[in-house]
Formats: C-alpha cells, sequence, structure tokens
C-alpha cells in the first residue's frame, strides 16, 4: 500500500533523476521519459482501481504516526487527478518526441518535465499541507526552467511575470501554513479538519480561508489574479504550455477544492458569495480576452482562464449549497467533527453534490481538451513556423484530419453535445439552477456561446481562408519570428507521431462523453468523499478519529524528528 | 512583540519594494517577503527563551515547557527552498536584464499586446 | 572570473581540502547533533566555489572530477533508494529507518542506516546543484 501510494510520486522522480544521469544520450532520455510516463500512468491506474475497490487509502511516510509524519492520502478525487496527470504525461512525452526540437530537448527538457510530474503527483496524493506547499515550490522550480527552457526574450518576460506572482503566492500560502498552526497547532489535513472545525474566532476562520483562496486563486489564475498566464503561456513552445495548461493550473484548483472541503468547511456564506463571483468574473473576462487576440496560442491562454471559472463555480454553487443549509454557518458542514453523520448527511443537498461532480467532471474534460488544443497548436507551428492568425490560413486543404481533430476538440471545449464538455457543463448548469444561481448560470451560458465564438475563428482563420501571399503580407506589416521554435525545427519531420497523440486525445473527449454515465458516478462518488470527508480522516487517522478525546492532545516533539525528507 | 513589528515592517518593505519598476528591487522584495513569511512562522506559536526541545539524558520524553520544534522545521525547509528560488530569480532576472537592455519593468512589452 | 592573487590561491590550496574535510564531517555528526547532509553539501560546495574563483572554473571542475549534474543525479538516486529500502525489504512505509551494524576490520562496528544513506544523498545533492549553479554563473 505504502509503495502504491508513494508510485506515482517515485517513478517520475526516478524518471527524471536517469535523465539526468544520461545527459548527454538523447535516444537513452527519451526511452527513460517514456517509461517513466507510462509507469505512472500505470501506478495512477492501480491506485485508482484499489481506491474504488476500498475507499481512501492512507500510509505514513516514515512510519511517523499520522498527525505527527508525513501522510499520504488518496481519496476517489486525488486518483481522478493522478489519472490525468498519467495521461497526460504519456501523451506530452509521447508528443515531444516530434514537437520540442533539439536545442530545447538537450537542455534538459525530459528531466525537468519528469521532476515537475513527480511534483504534481506529489501535490495530489499529500495528506500534509506543509508538504503540499513544498510539492508546490518543487513544481514551481521545474515549471519556471522549462517555461524559459531556450532563453528567448518573450520567455524571459513572461516568466519574469509568473515567478514573481508565483513567489508571491507561495508566500502567502507559506504564511496561512503559520497561522494555521498557530490557531489548532498542526499540520495534519485530516486533524486540521477535526481541529480547525472546533475554532471558535469566526472572523479568524474567514480571513484564513480567504488567505488560502487568494494564494491558491493566483495559481489557479481566478479573477482578479490571472494576468501572469496569458503573459507566459504563450512564450514557451506549444507542448510546454500544453503541460501548463493541463496540469499546473489544475492543481491549484484542486488545492482550493481539497481546502475548502476539508479544512474550511464550516465558512460562512458570505466566503462563497466571493467565490461564485469570482468565478463568473473569471470565465467572463477570460472569453472576453480571448475574443480579441489573434493568435492561437494567446486564446488558448485566455481560454484557459476563462474555464478556471467553470471549475471554481461548481465549488461555490456546493458551498454556498452547504453554508446556507446550516443555521448561521456555524456547525461545521460535512464535517468531520460532528458525531451524527446521518444528520451531516441531512444538510446536504442533493444538487450541492451534483455540483461538485460537475466541477470533478470539468477538470477532467479541461485537462484533455485544453492540452490537445494547444498540441493542434504546436503541429500547427511545427508546419509552418508561426501561429499568428493572419499569416495562417489552408490547413483544411493540406491537413485535412488535423482539421478534423481541432473541429472536434474544440467543439468540445465550447460544450457541444456527446463530448465531455457539454456534460460537463450540463451537471454545471443544472446544479446552479438547482441551486437558484440565475447569474452564474447565464454567465456560463454565455461564455459558452463566446467560446464557439472564438474557436470558430481560429477555425476559418487557420483552416478555412486562403493563406496570404508574401505581398500582402509585407503590406500588412511585419510580425516578429516565432522564437517558440527554432528554424531548423519547422518541418513536417516527426508530425506522424504529434498527429497521432493529438488523435488519440480527441477520442478520449469523445469515448469519455459517449460514456458520461460511468464518468458521472465516479464523479459523484468522488464529490461525495469530498462533502462527508470521513472516510478520509478514518483513512489518515485511524479508526477512532474524530472523537474530542484526540482532539485535544497537544503536538509532541516527535513532529519534527529526523528522516523525513521534506525537512531537508 | 517586537517580532510581530518586525514582521509587519517586513511586509510592508517587501510589498513596497515590488511594487517599484527596477528588477533589482523586484529581487530584493522577493527576498524581503520570504524572510517576512519565515518569521511570521517563527513567532506564530510564541518565543520562549532557554527552553530547548531537547531530551534530557536518560529521560523518555520532554519536560513540560519547551519551544515547539515544528516551527523552526518548517522554517528550515522554506529557507531552503527560497534560497533555490531565490538564486533562479536572480539567474533569470540578469538574463532578461541582459536581453532588454534595461532594468525597467514597464520594458518588458513583449508579452503584451 | 578569477581573482588573481598569490595569497588568495596560497590560501586555497589549504582551504579547499580543509573545507572537503569539514563538510564530511558535518555530514556525518549531523544525525544527532547540528550538521547534516544539507549542510555538508553547502560547505563542499563552498569549497568548489573558492577554487573556481581563485584558481578558474575550470581547475573546479577538474576538483569536481565528474560534471556537477553527475552528483546531483547520485545523490538523488541515493536518496530515493533509501526511501525505498524500507517497503521493498522490510515491508514497511516508505523513508522508515532502517539500521543495521557491521562489523569493518581496523575500526570496530559500524552502525549504518538508511537516514544516513538519504543524507548521504542530500550532501551530493547539494553539493552538485550548488556547484552546478555557481560554475555556470561564473562562466556565463
Amino acid at each position: 500500500m505504502s509503495l502504491l501510494l508513494a508510485a506515482p510520486i517515485l517513478i517520475p522522480l526516478t524518471a527524471a533523476v536517469l535523465c539526468v544521469l544520461a545527459w548527454r544520450h538523447r535516444t537513452l532520455q527519451r526511452g527513460i521519459s517514456i517509461a517513466g510516463a507510462a509507469g505512472l500512468l500505470a501506478s495512477a491506474v492501480a491506485l485508482f482501481q484499489q481506491v474504488s475497490a476500498s475507499g481512501p487509502v492512507a500510509s505514513q511516510m516514515g512510519n511517523w504516526p499520522a498527525p505527527f509524519g508525513i501522510t499520504l492520502v488518496a481519496d476517489t478525487l486525488a486518483c481522478i487527478m493522478l489519472l490525468i496527470n498519467g495521461f497526460l504525461a504519456v501523451c506530452i512525452v509521447l508528443f515531444s518526441l516530434g514537437g520540442i526540437g533539439q536545442r530545447r530537448e538537450a537542455g534538459g527538457y525530459h528531466a525537468l518535465v519528469h521532476g515537475m510530474l513527480a511534483a504534481v503527483s506529489g501535490a495530489f496524493v499529500t495528506g500534509d499541507i506543509f508538504n503540499l506547499y513544498v510539492w508546490f515550490e518543487v513544481m514551481l522550480m521545474a515549471s519556471f526552467v522549462l517555461m524559459t527552457l531556450g532563453g528567448q526574450r518573450g520567455q524571459l518576460e513572461g516568466a519574469t511575470k509568473y515567478v514573481t506572482l508565483s513567489l508571491i503566492s507561495s508566500m502567502l500560502f507559506l504564511s496561512g501554513v503559520g497561522v494555521l498552526y498557530a490557531v489548532t497547532g498542526t499540520l495534519n489535513m485530516a486533524d486540521l479538519a477535526v481541529k480547525f472545525a472546533a475554532v471558535e474566532n469566526s472572523a479568524l476562520a474567514v480571513s484564513l480561508g480567504l488567505l488560502f483562496f487568494v494564494s491558491f486563486g493566483i495559481k489557479a489564475a481566478v479573477f482578479p489574479m490571472f494576468f501572469w498566464l496569458p503573459a507566459s503561456y504563450q512564450t514557451p513552445p506549444p507542448v510546454i504550455a500544453a503541460l501548463f495548461a493541463g496540469l499546473l493550473s489544475k492543481v491549484g484548483i484542486y488545492a482550493i477544492i481539497r481546502t475548502f472541503t476539508l479544512i474550511f468547511s464550516h465558512e460562512p456564506q458570505m466566503v462563497y458569495t466571493i467565490m461564485l463571483a469570482v468565478s463568473g468574473l473569471t470565465m467572463v473576462i477570460g472569453v472576453f480576452g480571448a475574443a480579441v487576440q489573434t493568435e492561437i496560442r494567446r486564446i488558448l491562454a485566455f481560454h484557459s482562464v476563462s474555464q478556471i471559472g467553470y471549475m471554481l463555480m461548481g465549488l461555490a454553487v456546493t458551498g454556498a449549497a452547504v453554508a446556507d443549509g446550516l443555521p448561521g454557518g456555524s456547525v461545521a458542514a460535512g464535517a468531520s467533527a460532528s458525531a451524527s453523520t446521518s444528520a451531516v448527511n441531512a444538510a446536504i443537498p442533493e444538487f450541492a453534490v451534483m455540483a461538485l461532480a460537475g466541477t470533478v467532471l470539468f477538470l477532467v474534460h479541461h485537462a484533455i481538451v485544453k492540452t490537445n488544443l494547444f498540441l493542434v497548436g504546436g503541429i500547427v507551428l511545427k508546419l509552418r513556423g508561426t501561429t499568428v492568425l493572419a499569416r495562417l490560413g489552408d490547413l483544411y486543404l493540406t491537413r485535412p484530419w488535423l482539421a478534423v481533430l481541432f473541429m472536434v476538440t474544440a467543439m468540445s471545449l465550447a460544450g457541444v453535445p456527446v463530448a465531455t464538455g457539454f456534460w460537463a457543463k450540463l451537471v454545471l448548469v443544472r446544479a446552479g439552477l438547482a441551486g437558484g444561481e440565475w447569474i452564474i448560470v447565464a454567465a456560463a451560458l454565455g461564455t459558452g456561446v463566446l467560446t464557439l465564438y472564438s474557436m470558430t475563428k481560429i477555425w476559418s482563420e487557420a483552416f478555412w481562408k486562403v493563406t496570404p501571399d508574401a505581398a500582402d503580407l509585407a503590406a500588412a506589416g511585419q510580425h516578429p519570428t516565432d522564437e517558440a521554435i527554432d528554424a531548423a525545427d519547422i518541418g513536417p519531420r516527426g508530425v506522424p507521431i504529434m498527429m497521432t497523440v493529438v488523435a488519440v486525445m480527441a477520442v478520449a473527449t469523445v469515448a469519455l462523453g459517449v460514456l458520461a454515465g460511468p464518468c458521472y458516478r465516479v464523479a459523484e462518488r468522488a464529490a461525495r468523499e469530498l462533502l462527508e470527508p470521513q472516510a478520509y480522516i478514518r483513512a489518515v487517522l485511524g479508526p477512532t478519529a474524530g472523537r474530542p478525546a484526540s482532539a485535544s492532545e497537544p503536538a509532541p516533539a516527535a513532529a519534527s524528528a529526523g528522516g523525513v525528507p521534506s525537512q531537508r | 512583540m517586537l517580532l510581530a513589528i518586525t514582521v509587519g515592517v517586513l511586509f510592508t518593505a517587501a510589498v513596497y519594494l515590488l511594487l517599484r519598476r527596477s528588477l533589482l528591487k523586484l529581487v530584493l522584495g522577493l527576498v524581503l517577503i520570504g524572510h517576512a513569511a519565515n518569521l511570521l512562522i517563527f513567532s506564530s506559536v510564541g518565543v520562549r527563551r532557554g527552553r530547548p526541545p531537547l531530551i534530557d539524558e536518560g529521560q523518555t520524553a520532554l519536560a513540560a515547557p519547551y519551544t515547539d520544534p515544528l516551527p523552526p522545521a518548517l522554517i528550515l525547509t522554506a529557507i531552503v527552498i527560497g534560497f533555490a528560488v531565490t538564486a533562479f530569480a536572480i539567474v533569470l532576472l540578469r538574463r532578461a536584464y541582459q536581453e532588454i537592455g534595461s532594468d525597467d519593468l514597464d520594458d518588458m512589452r513583449a508579452t503584451e499586446q | 572570473m578569477i581573482i588573481r592573487s598569490v595569497i588568495l590561491q596560497s590560501a586555497t590550496r589549504l582551504l579547499v581540502p580543509l573545507l572537503v574535510l569539514l563538510s564530511v564531517a558535518a555530514l556525518l555528526r549531523g544525525h544527532n547533533a547540528p550538521g547534516g547532509g544539507f549542510v555538508g553539501g553547502l560547505i563542499a560546495a563552498a569549497a568548489v566555489v573558492l577554487q573556481a574563483y581563485s584558481c578558474g572554473s575550470p581547475s573546479a571542475r577538474r576538483l569536481l572530477v565528474l560534471d556537477p549534474r553527475t552528483y546531483l543525479g547520485i545523490g538523488l538516486l541515493v536518496a530515493i533508494i533509501s526511501g525505498l529500502w524500507a517497503p521493498l525489504l522490510h515491508g514497511q512505509p516508505v523513508f522508515t529507518g532502517v539500521w543495521g551494524t557491521f562489523a569493518v576490520p581496523a575500526v570496530g562496528e559500524l552502525k549504518i542506516g538508511t537516514p544516513v544513506t538519504f543524507d548521504i544523498g542530500v550532501y551530493l545533492t547539494v553539493l552538485g546543484v550548488v556547484a552546478s549553479m555557481a560554475l555556470e554563473l561564473l562562466e556565463d
């Protein structure tokens, strides 16, 4: 069990190390990289089966007992995230065989990707809030270097913004962890769920909750804090942007979901009103930003922001519903500390579960679809050496299959039926209607229409229209050459494998849409586990958890004993 | 009390530096905000004099009044991470400075439009 | 960048071996006393940086023998193996400390365990990271 939980971290980490040792051997690095990604996917599948069969599982690192050592824990949501991580890892690594370019591959690309994958897995399975901070930092370090790999001017500028905002958000997170420890005397998230519910000072609870919301919100790029994302995601090669769009912002959203269902589960209504407003504004502003852009990667980057709003919407609707059901918002929702499980269950309306399940579905949907769109952008860049819409054209004529795959994925993003996007949005909208949140539902539907507009813009400009000839372009003014690809790498070599990956992901979004029933049941199970975290807490703290006796114990010195890796 | 004021001053100074346009001040701001967060953790559980969390010879458990050893352990981790991140930030901003030829953040316009 | 100073160069010849010894001492006493892999690695990296400043970075690379990145890789590998030792051989959770005592000729009994090997891994990793960053900056 312990190995199975640690495998999603250790496999990519080992792959990263082996890639560093095989620094000068490109073929060897590629082999290690593919094997590592496949191993990550396999371990995620194994863990998912285990958790499906037996409920949340936990393991104490270094055999230090639960609230003191670092716990690894996986529930259904964590397993779903790990599956996404593994699937994207395999796709990205295979795609980059053709799409990254020699110079960047020699700069340690494979080692960095696997370092990042390991950290992302770590963030998903850790049960300790400080350990979450450590994984965030490891992930950021890897992503910083990936973003600047190649060292072009645009990359450096984008990275400057990204690094600054990320570090500020990390410091807010760290400060929050410090205050949380001062208030509760523990860092284990399951233990926090028990002890934080007992905190009397509601003003402190609200301000701490919002501090974490702001910190994770910067990482997830929600409304007022999203400016770094379009500035930085457009600069690196599309395959790296695809990895970031698919995974990095998901980690921020995952952290918001995890902390707000486990620790800050009894926030007053006001917090969720803020969250709803933020999610609506994120959707609308993001999609408007995309509407005025004329370059594929910028359009996609702004859409990433917009889609984050949907994920937040589900959580906000759920939270608002749960807070509604509780008199004055003072009793722990879904929580842990209360002994009467049945009474708590009665307080959670069905649409609250549905909204959270919608968020989970949307996470999966967006990870696949947005990654795939960036990868299509990567193929376009590889073929033509630019992704500026004005300079493109004729792709439907020359690459009909690419056009078909783009269309399928783009329609899925916009929420056209059958593919995953439709079901995810349907569930969210129905939950929103049931919850009476009319404004946010209107925003979600309007955003869907505008998304469709942006996608048809890419379609008609890049795929349909006739490529403008050189004279027209010269008349229209000079565009700088794209920095994300070296001139030597432009050309059709390596495109078949890239096309295969894009095709697999396009099939995945349709297939998951066709299998909407089973997918929804898994998402619903994840949502129920989140809203009734007793199983999670029992898995971490043992069967007696949640009794007041264990909650009043002071933190003894064992907490800092040696041999725990994060302390180095 | 003194610690609380220091934390406040550090945060203030960090925010001020971060809001300046100079790259150099940006780095200094990032360093200071890290120190502020670390000191916040340090002061979060209270500071006691002369109570190291060490188990005496022949004992198996700590005697009652001791300083909580966890915050220093957290800070140690945070410092190590901060060290790596700061080193990267300095290299990055130095490269950006060479590439752009200006210390002014307002000259970074390649990614806006 | 090289600081051409006879005094510094002569001092370096003396100081580098001392620093390396000190770093190993810090590493080994670190289990129960102040010190440890991180500090040890930093001290060793300081020796490399000192060598690079006084005699140039090629000479610092000769001092390291292997590429700094190799230290990083080997160090992480050692750390991962120490973490996997307990689950693979003893069926305990990842990173559980496993200790063993070996008789070493001429030294006596040597008590060694996975926390020590983990620390050695940290030492090598820190040395590799800091040395490679410093050397790259110097050569830039």
